[in-house]
């Protein structure tokens, strides 16, 4: 086992995407593997700050939700091409990260998360309001994906398979960005800020600095999760700011295993299908998470691929 | 502008104000013996006013609802610490936060299957319906039962950690649960009380709201992002400062819904924005409980 573990390891990028290529064949259908997509992306973002830098946010709806309405109207109300209203999105929600962060990392630990939460929630009241633009209570409706022209091949967003393919393209992406950020100086600046935030202030670091920038880059992360679920559903729901949006995104990351690479792709899997086998049974499928995850914080704090690592490394 | 409208919507926002002391009393009572943020502190608030709201329909008692109530919620807080956050204490301040998270999510669902998806009707109890002239105007009785309500909470709550041995335990235990240990007190039997009170506010507040919000499942989900705010500006831990910034909060709401009805909801995140920028621990914080 160790050797595949070292091999896994070592290319975790190639890893992940081998994995998420096959990934849609395993799948019940395509359009439950495309959410696994986004809101793995999601999680992923939320992990750089939650997972690596120790810092949980209790925001991160915000910048999933800014990430899709500014991309969303980017295409509706200014008739701007996806390609260049997926970048608008993303800068947005960096930018909406940048100050968001530049208020909560003024406080630390619990009051960090309760401080990103209530200002999420003024975000999605902004958003709430502003129904001229972004359509108030209804959601922004009816994002138009046209074909997409790529190097003379032509990608049919509407077929949930191509589609899925495509949003995996920027996945890939994010993830190489990702594990270069991890693998980086200021990564190696991010795991000692959660494992000693005094002992990173006495060997010179800026903690505050350093904190806001994996703030920012978790939200432009997230946004960019955002933009993709916008162009996925056409439509952006009110509740993609909504807090207890949030609250799946660390549902997911903590049933994955906060602080691993894999970890938020295979916790999004993990809720999702509970989601949606307890959804057969029953309407009250929240009671089946809520207990779930309850049982997984009480035992299994490292989530299930971090407990299989750890298994893994141990044999 | 009228100044008598500006009065009346003054004492409307200290009646709105009110819940807001109450839900922020609990959450820094907890907080500040147990260093532990009750994250389903807004579904305890939601439970005490869905059972109220049951109990008030099935018997149109309203005051023995309002006893039973809190009992109830505090005996569910009781068990929650014994049997779920008890197990996280020294394990890391996010796990019991996440756990308290996840806890919401059951509530809520728990109430759904209990009571129904569509929520409760709660009128407003036969001897405190009408208004009264406060000298400024008209003022619905139900509220201004609400100010007095709360200020006798407050200072009964004041008198228990102030004046009695158990407050006196509390207050060390706040400071340094090291020391009350060592001195032969079973500081976890406090902090399961001290949780079941905070609880039981929660759920008193619940039924006290429920005449003036409507009851349902989801009613504890803004009000727990509401409570956040009033906490963090008023600053954590400190009874005081949740008094203080549970009625600026509802004052500020008020007239802010009187003057730019649109921003309303927004004023009172930008006010936090600003106590944050200038007084990032709050205006009360770092000062010990109840000082």
């Amino acid at each position: 086992m160790k050797p595949f573990i070292a091999l896994v390891t070592r290319h975790r990028v190639l890893a992940v995407i081998a994995f998420l290529l096959v990934f849609p064949l395993i799948m019940p259908y395509s359009a439950l593997a495309v959410n696994v997509l986004i809101f793995g992306l999601f999680a992923v973002g939320l992990n750089v700050l939650f997972g690596y830098t120790g810092l949980l946010s209790f925001g991160h709806a915000a910048f999933l939700g800014v990430g899709g309405y500014l991309t969303g109207i980017s295409m509706l109300s200014f008739g701007l091409p996806w390609w260049l209203a997926l970048p608008i999105g993303v800068i947005a929600s960096a930018l909406v990260g940048l100050v968001m962060g530049w208020l909560a990392i003024r406080t630390r630990g619990i009051y960090f998360s309760m401080v990103t939460l209530a200002l999420a929630q003024c975000v999605y009241f902004i958003f709430y309001k502003a129904e001229r633009w972004t359509g108030g209570e209804n959601g922004l409706r009816g994002i138009k994906v046209e074909p997409v022209q790529m190097g003379g091949l032509t990608f049919d967003l509407l077929n949930p398979l191509t589609k899925y393919y495509f949003i995996l393209a920027f996945v890939a992406l994010a993830l190489w960005f990702v594990s270069r950020l991890l693998a980086s100086p200021f990564g190696a600046v991010m795991e000692t800020i959660r494992e000693n935030e005094k002992r990173a202030a006495a060997c010179g670091f800026d903690v505050a600095r350093s904190k806001l920038l994996a703030f920012v880059l978790s939200a432009a992360i997230c946004g960019l999760a955002g933009g993709l679920r916008a162009l996925h559903l056409s439509i952006v729901p009110i509740d993609s700011l909504h807090y207890l949006t949030s609250g799946q995104a660390i549902m997911m990351c903590l049933l994955g295993g906060m602080g691993t690479f894999f970890g938020p792709f295979v916790g999004a899997a993990a809720f999702l299908l509970i989601e949606e086998g307890a959804t057969n049974f029953t309407s009250h499928w929240q009671l089946v998470t809520g207990v779930v995850f309850i049982v997984f914080v009480l035992f299994f704090p490292k989530g299930i691929w971090g407990s299989l690592l750890e298994r893994m490394k141990r044999s | 502008m009228d100044i008598n409208l500006f009065l009346l919507q003054l004492v409307t926002g200290l009646a709105l104000g009110s819940v807001f002391v109450l839900l922020a009393l609990g959450l820094s009572l907890i907080f500040g013996m147990l260093t532990v943020v009750n994250f389903a502190h807004g579904a305890y608030f939601m439970v005490g006013a869905s059972i109220g709201a049951y109990l008030y329909g099935l018997t149109g008692q309203f005051w023995l609802s309002v006893v039973i109530v809190p009992i109830a919620v505090g005996v569910m807080g009781l068990l929650t610490e014994r049997f779920l956050v008890r197990p996280l204490y020294g394990r890391g301040i996010d796990y019991p936060l996440l756990l308290t998270f996840g806890l919401s999510y059951v509530l809520v669902e728990c109430v759904r299957i209990v009571f129904g998806i569509d929520g409760l009707q709660m009128g407003t109890p036969a001897s405190l319906r009408g208004a009264v002239n406060i000298g400024v105007g008209q003022f619905p009785l139900y509220r201004l039962f609400l100010i007095v309500a709360t200020a006798l909470i407050v200072v009964a709550l004041w008198l228990v950690i102030e004046k009695t041995r158990f407050g006196l335990i509390i207050r060390a235990g706040a400071r340094d649960p090291e020391i009350v240990r060592i001195l032969g007190v079973d500081i976890s039997k406090v902090w399961l009380i001290v949780f079941a009170i905070g609880t039981g506010i929660a759920g008193l507040s619940g039924i006290l709201a429920a005449p003036i919000r409507a009851v349902n499942p989801e009613m504890g989900i803004p009000v727990l992002a509401e409570s956040f705010v009033v906490t963090v500006i008023g600053g954590m831990g400190s009874l005081v400062g949740a008094v203080v910034a549970g009625l600026l909060v509802g004052v500020v709401y008020s007239l802010t819904s009187l003057y730019a009805p649109d921003y309303a909801e927004m004023s009172i995140f930008a006010l936090m924005a600003l106590v944050l920028l200038v007084r990032p621990q709050g205006l009360f914080g770092r000062a010990g409980l109840m000082s």
